[in-house]
Parts: structure tokens; C-alpha cells; sequence
């Protein structure tokens, strides 16, 4: 809300040396937040004065242009008197016109320096300005034309041009629609300061009588009060007084005509929007009502709408002409002939207005107001003034008649403990002060003993329940008063188990050389292709959104994987050799359940309703994802570098675990996006919890990643599941180790992790460790055949082993290797 | 060898006159103290003290003798042996020493060589700062609530006194699961997480709730689809505002140094009522504006940072989610973790957060 300085003195007698800042802050303080203060003539410097033409030379130029060489009557402001030459390549006016000139040595908005200068043969010493050229909007069709009382040659045309007017731009609250208006910003002025307020809907109205227009409201909830008046002989052609247009441009709406004008100033001023009608072209009774299934309309924007059985519409014998409070229809607007104008002030349902904007994608700013709530009270002020002007600037009369439909709904009371602003602040504030400060808002104020009951006025919709009075003693009082005092919550018991675990798992990825990235969780069907998934993948059945800000993206995804990849290739594509980056996030997987219910508020749903609603969520785990991609060491004095691989990735997943105290196990697994080949299925107690490996060649092209790049990806939640809690104490012998090494030859198909687990159950209770040191395929082993070197620890708890303890435990954990996976020792 | 010597030995020997004795003494002394390295001590260690030495064979004629002569030749031989032995050990310490600084000289290496075999990782930024916040309310006796993302839209506005017909339901601002009638959003805030808490625990609460939140903005350098938010509620008997100014004054001192408090400005929210915008007094120029008569870039000169939202919660909120609403009140807050990280650290581009660039996040490798 755009509201001028010289617009709110006018009705609050605010002190004459107060500055702008100041009362911008006191309006912050009690709630209207300052958004920015114009001093539209701040960017202009030196000499601006009125000037009137001449003469006017109409000079053709080789460009194909026409310049004017005007002589301009500036009086003494150029010093001597003389016309002041000026080329000018406008064409809107004419000798005798007065127009702004701006002279040498001034300075417009932009830094833009005016001198004399040569140009299309003649010396123009200064220039006749338009309104975009003083910041005055984007009009630049032509110069600005003054009217002929508007100055004299020579004077200043900063007041003349409202130049020298302040404008605070405030961003108004919803809940405080009275202060879309002149009215409702000058009453807080006027608290803030304890200032004498003259309401401008104060005024003497003539009274309702049956002589006006005809008018019928079929649907009083949605149109509680609807108010005609009828101005005739009205001149179509009258001019808009500069002063109203200069108040309609610094509140930030575009003049029009005068009709229109009148109806937007009037707006501004009251906070009650006016629709005019040409009232030649309405046809018999105009009613309000619901529209019916398959009526249209079109608006005075040229739209053509389909109407909502919700929707309020104004109505004439010819059928719907407008839609209530929103926008008129364009059969009745008015128009450069109209010459008697129906004038409507009706207060309508805010829920109605609301939704209909919504339906129908209007955003006015009379749906603003009427959405939000405005005084259903002055509808009668609001129409008597519009006609007030229009007839004192647009020549016509008002007829006699005034339809008044409807009463304004009764005021609103809310009764509270005189002390609960004290109780709900914190702050000292006496019975006394709440009277005093809810009265000094518009409240009238009625004391039962320790309670009051206030009488919300009507320009205030928003208080309705008792901590709204408390939020308007305590503005009043002051924010800034409310003390600052530690509350003193009992013994917390810190973090859950569950986010410390999570703090840990990023602890042992970042120790591990990864940079954690987050990443939007938006995906579409083309991440899926990139990945290579089937097309009866799982993870292509997602949770979809109704408005996606990207078509391309219009799921939530179910793997963290295709923002990882993307990031990592960004990374690659900015010129990083090696790239590992993790991300933890949720994933969803939709339930299929149906709706959400939606309840009621006035109680608590249910143990079985909640249930119900929390049941209709999608799934969504958190995940964690790792991608490895590049040089994961570098090269370096000490020896080559080395790019990363399936091995990293699932080093990635072991050492993980290892820190979260879970015992996972890899077997073979062949699934994009992973290489069928290099690709493990992790499993913690036989449940497989994700995957890690190389990513499939084509993966890796497709997202423009280094050959052999890596990926992981995890359901942490169920990680975390059956991370240990108590750490049992190890126990250790301090007794010699005996070490054995053996060498079996098995099959290639043969897993590592087999022949490991046959040698731990044949070595025996005596095996302390055992580590897989050695793998080697080649002639010795022959065709077909790898060999596995092991290191075996032996240690007994309580003795030192003897050669011949040790040598029978390697001898029975070969044995048992041998039978269960043919390995033979090697020679 | 110790007792009479009663074996027959096959090298012939003659008994060691005095002279001799000193003679072989002094060449195994002279040898020692001529050794330079270690080896050569060994030899010289060999040759004058091993089984084939004078001394050593000298010594094992001494059974030989007769029993008046054996005492005098022990001894005297025994003298040089001893002579000879110390100095060896001497020597040895001697060379010892040198071997050691000699070849610690050898083994210098320029430590100034690069060690970043495996480059560093980091955690994000984003993480980091909300388990800072975290931190800080968990000190005060606060626990950290959590929720899901995708959010049933009854928690994420009916509950909050966000009604049917309130502006931010519309598509313009949510992202609904499809169908927009299934009643399921990506949540627009965190407050979900304290109608959950509230729906699920009994007072006294005090939760704080990090967490990601969507709206739908276009992304640019000050939007972004997805944010992060932290909210704070508290309920118990008897909270007031100013117990909501206590706790952000806390926050902002603990998160931005000594003297750093906040200050209130009437505002709206659905789910609260006072309302208030909260701000923070400019951690940079400490509230002056300036800097070394420059504008301070931090808060544009205004002295104040805006920070979040905040007031006493709406009973109509504590009663949609099961509070006793005569016998508690409450409080809570709202506010970016982005944004409050952006200009904590002087990030311009919000983008930054979400671009994965691993140099961004490294940066903030050593944030705790």
C-alpha cells in the first residue's frame, strides 16, 4: 500500500516537523511494516520549472523524423527573461501550451545531466520533459501538458508536478485489510502519535428512499448490504483533477478517466471498492445472486469465464453483467460516452471473493479488499462520496434516489480476563491500559468486574478471538517492551539415539574423502532412462505432484542416485579430476492408500483418525547415496594415482558399517544402474538394506561421468535400525600369536567370501583374525583356477599354542575350505 | 670357563710372559680406539677378544700352570681383558651415537612435499549449521523433533489454523501430491513437526525442528523450490512473549556472539497470536549501519538483519491438536537456515547450497 505523506496529514494532525523515517517506524512498530519510502523529486536536481510554448517549428529530418524547434516562455528562471530555445521530438501539444522544462544545468533520474547542447542544427538549451523522463511512470508518448491554471512560466514544477511529495510504501498484513486504505493508515498515524483523526467516511448521507435503481439481492449471506446511487448529465470528456491524478499515481494505480478515477480514489481513501456502471446500458432491476451451472461472462478485461455455481453475480434483465466485487462485466462498463453512471458500493462475503479470484485468476485491487475484509458500515459514505465528485468534476447531478439494501452484519464482542495481555506478553500491563489501548484501536470497551467485554469495530474483521485483543494492547504497548526472560524447561535428554547416529555417519563419509551435497528431490521419467532402469522398475512407481515447476521433473524421487550423479558430473564438468560426493535424504515410495482426511480443528482427531492420516503417507526413508567418480588418490611424489572403482564403493559401505557397529555382508547382485558384473547387494542379518559397485558403462556416459565411476546407495534408516547400541568389552589374549599363511587354489566361480567363511569354521575357536592378503590367476594355478592367499592369527586365551595346536587348527580349517569349496592348498 | 682347564688343548702355547700380555693389550686397545665404524669394531672385536685372540688363548693356559703362577697370570690377564672390554663397550657407545646422527642426516627428507594422496571431504554446510542449532537449544534443556517431508495437508495447514480458504493453500505457493485432492503436500514449513509433537507428547515441550521445506518458488539467487527451515515451540504453564524473547535472544547470542539480541515487530501468522517478525541486530556493524564509513553489506545499512517469524501460539492451534488450551500456552519461531547461513557467512547465491560443487562445501569443511 502506496500511501502519500500530504494524503495522511489530511486527516491526522500529525506534528508539522515530523519526518517521513520517523513515522514510518512508529507505523512499523505497531504493525504496518514499512516496505520503502519514494521521493519521486530526490533524483532530480537544479532548475525544473514550468514553461509555456511559444512557438513550435515542425523541422523534417534526413532520418525521417520530425523534430519541433520550440521558443519556450521559462520567465526569469534562464536568468534573462528571453524565450529559451529547446528542440523537442514530441508532437502532443501545441503553442500555448504549458509544459515542464527542465534547464541547463539540471539534473533528471539516472544521473542525467541536461546542458546546452548542438543538435539537428540548432543549440537547444534544455529540454521539455515527459513523465518517464522525471520518474514519473512509464508514460513517454509525449511531453507532459500542463493544465493552463496549473503555474506560472518560471515557477518551480516540483509542486505542480508532486514532486516534492513523500510516499511510504507499506506491506500490509492480511489480517489488517483496514489498512489498504488513506483511512485505515491515517487512524494508526494517529496512534502512534495520540493525534486529532478525522474519519473520511464521516459524513452526512442522505437517506434511503425507494426512488434509486432497483435493486434485488437474492443472496444477502454473499452480499450482505449492496448501495446504489445514480449520477446523471455526467460529462464523459471532464478531465481528472491533477491533484486526484497525482494522488491515484504516488498510491501506484494508473489514471484513467474521470469515472474510473473517482471509483479508484475513492477506494483508496475508504477501503471500500466502487463499481461503476454506464447505467444507459443496464437494462431493468440489477440483483445479486449465485450463478448457475453453464453461465459465462465476460469481464471487463475482454476474458470470457465459465461461472461457478459459487460465484456472485450481478445481474440485469439482459442476464449476468458482473461478477460481484471481483470484476464488471465489459457490456456494462463504462466508456468514453457514458454520461450516467450507476454507482455501486456493496459489501460482499470475503470467503466468496476469495475463492472466486482464486477460480478465476483475477488479482484486482478491489478483490484484495473485498477478500480480506473490508467495513461493511460505510458502503453508504463510500457511494455519497463517489458521487460527490463525480458530479463536482464530471458536471452531472445526483438523481434523488439511494437503494440501500441490507444492514451491516452486528459488530463482533470478545470478552476477556482484564488481565490476560498481561498474562500472554509477559509485560506489565494494568487493567487500565487494556481499556485504554483497546479504545484508542476502536474498541468500545464494557468492565464486569475483573473481565471486559469489547465491541470490535466494524473496519476490523480480523479480531474475533480473545488473544487478537492482546495482540492489539500489546502493539500499542510496544513490542519493543516485551522483557526477555529464559524459560526453564526440565532436564533435557539430548539428541536421540537416531540423530546421533545420522551426525556419524556424515563424520565417517566426510573421513572418507566425500563431500556431502543436497540435492532437489525432483525427478522425472528421463533420470530413469539415464539410469537404465527397466521399465517395470519399482523405482519408476512415484509419488507424483499435482504442480510440478518442471514437467521434465514432476515426481519426488525414489533414489537419491540422479541428483548425485548430476552434481558429480557438474563437478567433472568445472574441471575436478576425481569427484566423491554423498548425499542422505528421503526418498518416497507412494502407499496406494487413498486420501488424507481432512478434519475439523475445534478438537484433537482421534488415536484412530491419526492413524488414519499418517497411514495415507507415502513411505520415506532415508537414504543415503555415494558416488565415486575419477582419481580417488592422486598421483603424487609417492607413486601413481589411482581412479575409483567397484572395490571403493563397496570399501565405502564396510567401513560404514564398521563405525555404526553392523555386521553387513555383500553377495553378487546384477541390477541398473550397475555394471552386471561389479555390482553387490548388501545385507545386514540376510535383509538387503542397497547396492554398491560400478556403475553400468552407459550409466556412466549417459550422465557424462569418468569411466568406472562408482555408486552406492543405502536405506540408512534401515542401517541405522541395527547400528550397536551398548558396546559389549572386548576380550583379548595376552598370550603369543602363532601366524600361518595358506594358499587354496579354487574354480573362478568360487566367492572369496565363501572359502573365508569355510577356513573360519574348520580353523576353530583358536583362529583369532584372518585376512585375505593375496589373489592370483595365471599359469601356475593353470586355466579356469584362482588362488587365495590367506594370514591366519592363532591365539588361545590361556596358554601359549604349540606347533602342533597351531599346525592342526590350519590343517582343519584347509580341510574344511577343501570340502566346501574344493579348494586345494597350493603346492 | 670357569674351573681347571683339564682338557688337553691341541694348540701349542707357551704361557704369556708379562710383557706379552701388556703387548696384546695395548695392540687391542690401540685397535678399538682406531675403529671408525661400527663394523670395523666388530672385527677389532674378533680379533682381540675371540676365541683365537692372544688374550683369550693366554687366558686358557692359566689352568696350566702351576698353582703358585695361576694366581699372578689370572690376574694379570684377567686385568687386560677387562681393560680390553671396557674400552670395547666405550667404543661401541661412541659409534653408536654416530651411526645414529649420521644416519638421522641421511634420512632427511623436505617435509614441505604435498601428503593429499586421498583429497578431503566435507559435510554440507546446511548440515553442519542446523546440528549448530540444534546444539544450542539441546544445551538449553530442548529436545529436536522431526517429521516426514511429504506431509498430510491437514497437519500442514488445518491444524495450524490454516483454514480452507487461507492465500497460502493455493498452487501458487504448495506443492501437491497428485491428485490435489488426496489431501497430501510437500510441507511448506516445519510447523507440521509441532502439530505432530503436540498430537503426540503431553506438556511441558520444548522442541526444536530442523528440517526441509518446499514452496513453490522459481530458483534464483534469494528462491529456491526447496529451503530449510528451523521452528521452535514451546508449551508449558504460564510461557509468555517474553519467554519467546528470552530464547531468541539466547539463540542469537550463542549463534552470533556477545550482545547480540533481537527485537520484535507486529506481524501476522495464522498459528500464532501476538505475532511478531523477529530481527536480529547486524552481528557486523552491531546495529550501527555502518562500517569503517562504508554501508554495512551485511544488513544493508538497516543495523537490524530480518530473521524469521514468531509469537505465542493460537489456542485455536493447541486445541485442533489436543492441548489444554486454558491450562498452557506456548510459543513458537520460524526461520531460514539458508538464509540465516547465507548471511552469516556471507553467501550471495542460494544456488550455491544446491549445485553439489565440492568446492563450495569444502570450504566449509571445518564448520562444526
Amino acid at each position: 500500500m502506496k500511501t502519500p505523506v500530504s494524503w495522511i496529514r489530511e486527516y491526522v494532525d500529525l506534528p508539522t516537523d515530523l519526518t517521513t523515517e520517523a513515522l514510518a517506524a512508529e507505523l512499523t512498530d505497531l504493525g504496518l511494516k514499512l516496505e520503502a519510502i519514494e521521493k519521486p523529486g530526490d533524483q532530480i536536481t537544479g532548475p525544473l520549472v514550468v514553461g509555456r510554448v511559444l512557438t513550435m517549428d515542425p523541422e523534417p529530418q534526413k532520418n525521417g523524423k520530425t523534430i519541433n524547434w520550440c521558443t519556450v516562455d521559462v520567465g526569469d528562471a534562464n536568468g534573462t527573461g528571453e524565450p529559451q530555445g529547446i528542440v523537442c521530438g514530441a508532437h502532443n501539444f501545441a503553442p500555448g501550451d504549458l509544459v515542464v522544462v527542465v534547464l541547463p544545468g539540471g539534473v533528471l533520474p539516472g544521473g542525467f545531466a541536461i546542458s546546452a547542447r548542438k543538435t539537428y542544427g540548432h543549440v537547444s538549451a534544455g529540454m521539455i520533459c515527459s513523465a518517464r523522463e522525471l520518474g514519473l511512470g512509464e508514460d513517454h508518448d509525449g511531453i507532459i501538458v500542463l493544465p493552463q491554471d496549473a503555474g506560472k512560466p518560471g515557477e518551480s514544477a516540483f509542486g505542480v508536478l508532486g514532486l516534492d511529495e513523500e510516499v511510504i510504501e507499506f506491506e500490509i498484513n492480511p489480517d489488517r485489510a483496514y489498512a489498504l486504505s488513506l483511512r485505515g493508515v491515517a487512524r494508526e498515524a494517529a496512534l502512534a502519535y495520540d493525534a486529532w483523526y478525522t474519519d473520511p467516511t464521516q459524513r452526512d448521507v442522505p437517506p434511503a428512499d425507494d426512488q434509486g435503481y432497483p435493486v434485488v439481492v437474492e443472496d444477502p449471506a454473499g452480499c450482505p448490504v449492496f448501495v446504489a446511487r445514480t449520477v446523471s448529465g455526467f460529462d464523459p470528456a471532464a478531465p481528472t483533477p491533477d491533484w486526484m491524478v497525482q494522488r491515484i499515481q504516488l498510491a501506484g494505480m494508473r489514471p484513467i478517466s474521470l469515472a474510473v478515477d473517482v471509483t479508484n480514489y475513492v477506494m483508496l481513501e475508504t477501503g471500500r471498492p466502487i463499481h461503476g456502471y454506464d447505467a444507459d446500458k443496464l437494462q431493468g432491476t440489477v440483483r445479486v445472486r449465485r450463478a448457475r451451472e453453464g453461465e459465462r461472462l465476460t469481464t471487463l478485461d475482454g476474458t470470457d469465464r465459465a461461472l461457478s455455481t459459487e460465484d456472485l453475480v450481478v445481474t440485469d434483465d439482459s442476464g449476468i453483467i458482473g461478477l460481484g466485487g471481483v470484476m464488471g462485466g465489459e457490456a456494462t462498463e463504462m466508456s468514453a460516452t457514458t454520461t450516467r453512471v450507476l454507482v455501486e458500493a456493496a459489501h460482499w462475503d470475503a470467503v466468496a471473493m476469495f475463492r472466486t479470484g482464486k477460480r478465476h485468476k483475477i488479482s484486482s485491487e478491489a478483490g484484495k479488499r473485498n477478500e480480506r475484509g473490508v467495513d461493511p458500515t460505510i458502503c453508504e459514505a463510500a457511494a455519497d462520496r463517489v458521487v460527490e465528485l463525480l458530479t463536482t468534476y464530471g458536471g452531472g447531478m445526483a438523481e434523488p434516489g439511494v437503494t440501500v439494501v441490507g444492514t451491516p452484519p452486528e459488530p463482533t464482542t470478545i470478552t476477556i480476563e482484564a488481565d490476560l495481555p498481561a498474562r500472554v506478553t509477559g509485560m506489565e500491563i494494568d487493567p487500565a491500559t487494556t481499556i485504554r489501548h483497546l479504545r484508542a484501536v476502536g474498541c468500545e470497551v464494557a468492565e464486569d468486574g475483573t473481565r471486559l467485554t469489547a465491541t470490535v469495530p466494524p473496519w476490523r474483521p480480523d479480531l474475533v478471538d480473545p488473544f487478537d485483543l492482546v495482540e492489539e494492547v500489546a502493539r500499542v504497548v510496544g513490542y519493543g517492551n516485551v522483557p526477555s526472560v529464559l524459560p526453564t524447561p526440565g532436564a533435557g535428554r539430548g539428541l536421540t539415539r537416531a540423530q546421533r547416529l545420522r551426525r556419524r555417519v556424515g563424520r565417517t563419509l566426510a573421513g572418507a574423502g566425500c563431500v556431502e551435497v543436497v540435492s532437489f528431490p525432483f525427478v522425472g521419467e528421463a533420470a530413469f532412462d539415464q539410469l537404465g532402469l527397466p521399465a517395470d522398475d519399482p523405482l519408476r512407481h512415484t509419488v507424483r505432484l499435482a504442480n510440478p515447476l518442471s514437467n521434465e521433473e514432476p515426481a519426488y524421487t525414489t533414489t537419491l542416485l540422479p541428483g548425485l550423479l548430476k552434481a558429480a558430473a557438474r563437478n567433472v564438468g568445472r574441471g575436478a579430476t576425481g569427484v566423491a560426493l554423498f548425499e542422505t535424504g528421503t526418498v518416497a515410495f507412494p502407499s496406494d492408500r487413498g486420501a488424507a482426511p481432512i478434519y475439523g480443528v475445534d478438537r484433537r482427531p482421534t488415536v484412530e483418525e491419526l492413524a488414519a492420516l499418517l497411514d495415507a503417507l507415502p513411505a520415506q526413508p532415508l537414504h543415503l547415496a555415494v558416488v565415486l567418480a575419477g582419481e580417488r588418490e592422486r598421483a603424487g611424489w609417492w607413486g601413481e594415482g589411482r581412479e575409483a572403482g567397484w572395490a571403493d564403493a563397496i570399501a565405502v559401505v564396510r567401513r560404514l558399517a564398521a563405525d555404526l557397529g553392523v555386521a553387513v555382508t555383500v553377495e553378487a547382485d546384477a541390477r541398473m544402474p550397475w555394471h552386471p558384473g561389479r555390482c553387490a547387494r548388501v545385507l545386514v542379518d540376510g535383509t538387503e538394506i542397497g547396492r554398491a559397485g560400478e556403475l553400468h558403462p552407459k550409466v556412466c556416459a549417459s550422465f557424462g561421468l569418468p569411466k568406472r565411476s562408482a555408486a552406492v546407495e543405502l536405506d540408512l534408516d534401515a542401517l541405522l535400525a541395527r547400528a550397536v547400541d551398548v558396546v559389549p568389552a572386548p576380550e583379548f589374549s595376552t598370550y603369543p600369536v602363532a601366524k600361518e599363511d595358506v594358499a587354496l587354489v579354487v574354480d573362478d566361480s568360487v566367492r572369496a567370501a565363501d572359502v573365508e567363511a569355510a577356513l573360519r569354521e574348520g580353523a576353530g575357536e583358536l583362529l583369532e583374525s584372518l585376512r585375505l592378503f593375496d589373489v592370483y590367476t595365471g599359469e601356475q594355478v593353470g586355466e579356469g583356477r584362482t588362488s587365495l592367499a590367506f594370514a591366519l592369527r592363532f591365539r588361545a586365551p590361556d596358554r601359549t599354542l604349540t606347533e602342533e595346536e597351531t599346525a592342526a587348527a590350519r590343517e582343519a580349517a584347509v580341510a574344511r575350505a577343501a570340502e566346501l569349496t574344493g579348494a586345494q592348498q597350493r603346492a | 670357563m670357569s674351573g681347571p682347564n683339564t682338557d688337553y688343548d691341541p694348540v701349542e702355547v707357551t704361557p704369556l710372559k708379562p710383557e706379552e700380555v701388556e703387548s696384546a693389550r695395548d695392540a687391542a686397545l690401540a685397535a678399538i680406539a682406531a675403529a671408525t665404524d661400527l663394523a670395523e669394531l666388530k672385527q677389532v672385536r674378533i680379533d682381540h677378544t675371540g676365541d683365537r685372540s692372544p688374550l683369550a688363548l693366554a687366558n686358557r693356559e692359566i689352568g696350566a700352570l702351576p698353582p703358585q703362577a695361576r694366581k699372578e697370570a689370572g690376574q694379570r690377564i684377567g686385568q687386560a681383558r677387562g681393560a680390553v672390554a671396557k674400552a670395547l663397550g666405550e667404543r661401541q657407545a661412541v659409534l653408536e651415537v654416530e651411526h645414529e646422527e649420521r644416519m638421522l642426516v641421511e634420512e632427511t627428507v623436505d617435509v614441505t612435499l604435498p601428503t593429499d594422496r586421498v583429497p578431503a571431504g566435507a559435510r554440507h554446510p546446511l548440515t553442519t549449521g542446523a546440528e549448530l542449532i540444534a546444539d544450542i537449544f539441546v544445551a538449553m534443556g530442548w529436545e529436536v523433533a522431526e517429521g516426514p517431508v511429504i506431509e498430510a495437508e491437514w497437519l500442514n495447514f488445518d491444524a495450524l489454523n490454516l483454514g480452507p480458504d487461507h492465500p497460502a493453500r493455493t498452487m501458487q505457493d504448495t506443492f501437491w501430491t497428485d491428485p490435489q485432492d488426496n489431501g497430501v503436500v510437500l510441507r511448506t514449513h516445519t510447523s507440521p513437526v509441532q502439530a505432530r509433537t503436540m498430537l503426540t507428547r503431553t506438556p511441558p515441550i520444548y522442541v526444536v525442528c530442523p528440517g526441509r521445506v518446499f514452496r513453490t518458488d522459481e530458483y534464483d539467487a534469494t528462491h529456491s523450490p526447496m529451503f530449510h527451515q528451523v521452528e521452535g515451540l514451546a508449551i508449558d504453564e504460564g510461557i509468555t512473549m517474553a519467554h519467546l524473547k528470552g530464547t531468541l535472544d539466547h539463540f542469537a547470542t550463542a549463534m552470533f556472539g556477545e550482545g547480540i539480541t533481537t527485537r520484535f515487530r507486529p506481524s501476522f501468522f495464522p498459528f500464532t497470536e501476538p505475532s511478531a517478525e523477529v530481527d536480529l541486530l547486524c552481528f557486523v556493524c552491531r546495529g550501527a549501519g555502518e562500517l569503517d564509513g562504508a554501508r554495512c553489506r551485511t544488513c544493508r545499512g538497516e543495523g537490524w538483519i530480518e530473521w524469521g517469524g514468531c509469537g505465542v501460539v493460537n489456542p485455536r492451534v493447541l486445541t485442533a491438536c489436543g492441548v489444554d488450551a486454558e491450562r498452557y500456552t506456548g510459543f513458537a519461531f520460524g526461520m531460514g537456515i539458508d538464509r540465516t547461513l547465507m548471511f552469516r557467512h556471507g553467501v550471495e547465491d542460494l544456488r550455491g547450497f544446491f549445485e553439489g560443487d565440492v568446492r563450495f562445501t569444502t570450504a566449509f569443511g571445518s564448520e562444526l
